[in-house]
């Protein structure tokens, strides 16, 4: 009996607090499909009528601002992905596989990254960027950020390629493997849920930073999506519905790759090894 | 002779492999990162609107300015309202929802699991928009409900006195979550026999939680208080989409005040003195917060 009564208040606050997830997130997506003259007079009432318009305005419109901001995003994410597994993969690899004089002193190096958040060298970055001709292109905010992710992720994939028994490696040696043969014929495929991991958290990072494309970009039309969230803003103040249809548009391929991923998600945050 | 040339043929091979895997990722890290640290920490000491040469040094005026500014002492106690606000409010909500839905002891749990964390996927720009219309102050939902609380027509976060604690709200909703799942992860570590031992010994809920299970989960619970006071450092996004600080500087932080004094009015030894200090608060705090993990290790 007294049992129900706890897994009963269990649910009723578990509810409550999920309502106060949802409701937000809903009313928004909700209004999108309302006329501005609703909104203000019936802010929760369902949408009469029902206006797929806001949604098809911004999808078509002539400034394109939607599918740019869009594809600049994914370009920005794409490019830090790749750059980013790149670099920490085979860094992680030397740091953990190959003996070397100095090897914990290189480790450390890099470790001194997690000591401070990456806005503390924001100013100097700019001119960096400014001196290396790097502002106002992909190139410079995709570098940064990698540069930014390198600690934490080598610091997460040196710890698994660490744990790879070492009869393993002597095997592929005995194969006639050496450390090229062995890092990419066996670590990586062995290594994939990491990888995963570590790809779907610089994924989510990327696609939402904010700061640092807006510190590197000045060109409207190279502006990944929170970027274009905000110009949207600006120039629609007063028109709430196609503010809430363009952002719930941006928010569909989080929520998807949310739903897709959150496996490797829930295990990068967490530290915890994951089994694939 | 040919054995040892061979082992020496090995070790070159050797190095060629391990410059190749590691220079890459050292050079940029040494150039966006190391570097741009140790310029923040000179530039600081000069006066520079980031043009021509470094001439006029300054010593420390920046520093004194910074302090003496009434906007940045605002800045600064935000951002010591946030870390205190979350480790009295947020960390409480994410251990008790770790406990209550950690293990799987109902249907539904891991439904509310993803529900709870999703808001911290959700960009903190959009977030940001999405509370602002909730609070705005014609047709949000929050004025709406809350008619006679919410007097000033300017909505919660058009209010000085208000906007502060409105914001912190959305920072609370937005993370409450990625905390509650560190500590679930933490929660799996604990053994269940030794929960179960203790029911056996007549233990109730709340005496197992207390007792056993939360002094087993300290490590977690350190990391979550790491996330949560480094995070609040950071906090730039959220205020921006929020109203960039306004009104009258209420709700400021340390970056959107180096972004806005030090970035926009090209006053970057000005902006850099804003960076060290936070570097110094993150270092004394990472200092602290090493001792206090040995110390639990013993």
């Amino acid at each position: 009996m007294r049992r129900k009564l706890f897994i009963a208040l269990n649910y009723i606050f578990c509810s409550l607090l999920g309502l106060l997830i949802l409701i937000p997130i809903a009313t928004a997506v909700i209004g999108g499909f309302k006329t501005q003259g609703q909104l203000a007079v019936d802010p929760f009432g369902w949408p009469s009528p029902f206006q797929l318009e806001n949604y098809w305005n911004i999808l078509t419109s002539e400034d394109g601002l939607f599918g740019r901001s869009f594809m600049n995003s994914f370009i920005i994410t794409g490019g830090t992905v790749v750059l980013d597994l790149l670099l920490a993969c085979m860094a992680g690899f030397a740091l953990s596989r190959i003996p070397f004089k100095g090897r914990s002193l290189v480790y450390n190096f890099f470790m001194i990254g997690l000591l401070f958040p990456f806005t503390v060298a924001i100013l100097p970055l700019y001119l960096q960027l400014r001196n290396l001709g790097l502002l106002n292109s992909f190139t410079g905010v995709i570098l940064s950020m990698t540069a930014f992710n390198l600690p934490w992720h080598i610091m997460l994939l040196r710890g698994f390629f660490k744990a790879i028994p070492d009869e393993i490696e002597e095997a592929s040696r005995m194969d006639g493997c050496g450390y090229t043969g062995f890092f990419i014929k066996i670590t990586l495929p062995l290594a994939k849920p990491a990888l995963a991991t570590v790809a779907v958290l610089t994924l989510v990072g990327s696609w939402n930073n904010y700061f640092l494309p807006l510190l590197v970009l000045d060109d409207a039309k190279k502006f990944p999506l929170p970027m274009g969230i905000l110009n949207y803003m600006g120039q629609y103040m007063v028109n709430w519905n196609q503010i809430l249809a363009f952002i719930s548009l941006a928010m569909i391929p989080a929520v998807i790759f949310y739903l897709l991923t959150q496996k490797y998600i829930v295990a990068g945050l967490t530290g915890g090894s994951v089994k694939g | 002779m040919k054995k040892h040339s061979l082992v020496k043929k090995a070790e070159i091979e050797k190095y060629i492999v391990l410059g190749f895997m590691l220079i890459p990722a050292l050079a940029i890290f040494i150039i966006f990162v190391i570097i741009p640290i140790f310029q923040a920490a000179f530039y600081s000491l000069y006066k520079w609107n980031g043009l021509g040469p470094l001439t006029r040094f300054t010593g420390i005026k920046n520093y004194i300015l910074l302090f003496k500014d009434k906007v940045f002492r605002i800045a600064l106690s935000n951002n010591v309202r946030i870390v205190f606000l979350s480790l009295l409010l947020q960390l409480p909500l994410a251990i008790f929802l770790a406990l209550l839905i950690g293990r799987n002891r109902f249907k539904g749990v891991v439904f509310f699991r993803l529900l709870f964390f999703l808001p911290f996927i959700l960009s903190e720009i959009i977030t940001g928009v999405i509370w602002r219309f909730i609070y705005n102050p014609q047709f949000g939902l929050v004025s709406s409900v809350f008619k006679g609380l919410v007097s000033s027509g300017a909505g919660l976060l058009g209010d000085p006195n208000t906007v502060f604690m409105a914001i912190f709200f959305v920072i609370l909703w937005k993370y409450f979550g990625l905390h509650m799942t560190i500590n679930i992860a933490g929660l799996q570590g604990v053994p269940k026999e030794l929960e179960e031992a203790a029911t056996i010994d007549g233990a109730n809920r709340w005496q197992k939680a207390w007792f056993v299970i939360l002094p087993l989960m300290r490590q977690t619970i350190m990391v979550s208080v790491f996330f949560a006071i480094l995070g609040a450092f950071q906090v730039f996004d959220i205020v921006w989409a929020m109203g960039k600080g306004d009104p009258v500087h209420q709700a400021e932080t340390m970056v959107t005040y180096l972004y806005k004094f030090g970035f926009q009015r090209f006053r970057l030894g000005y902006g850099a003195s804003v960076a060290v200090v936070i570097f110094v608060i993150c270092l004394v705090f990472n200092i602290f917060y090493q001792r206090l993990i040995r110390k639990g290790d013993k």
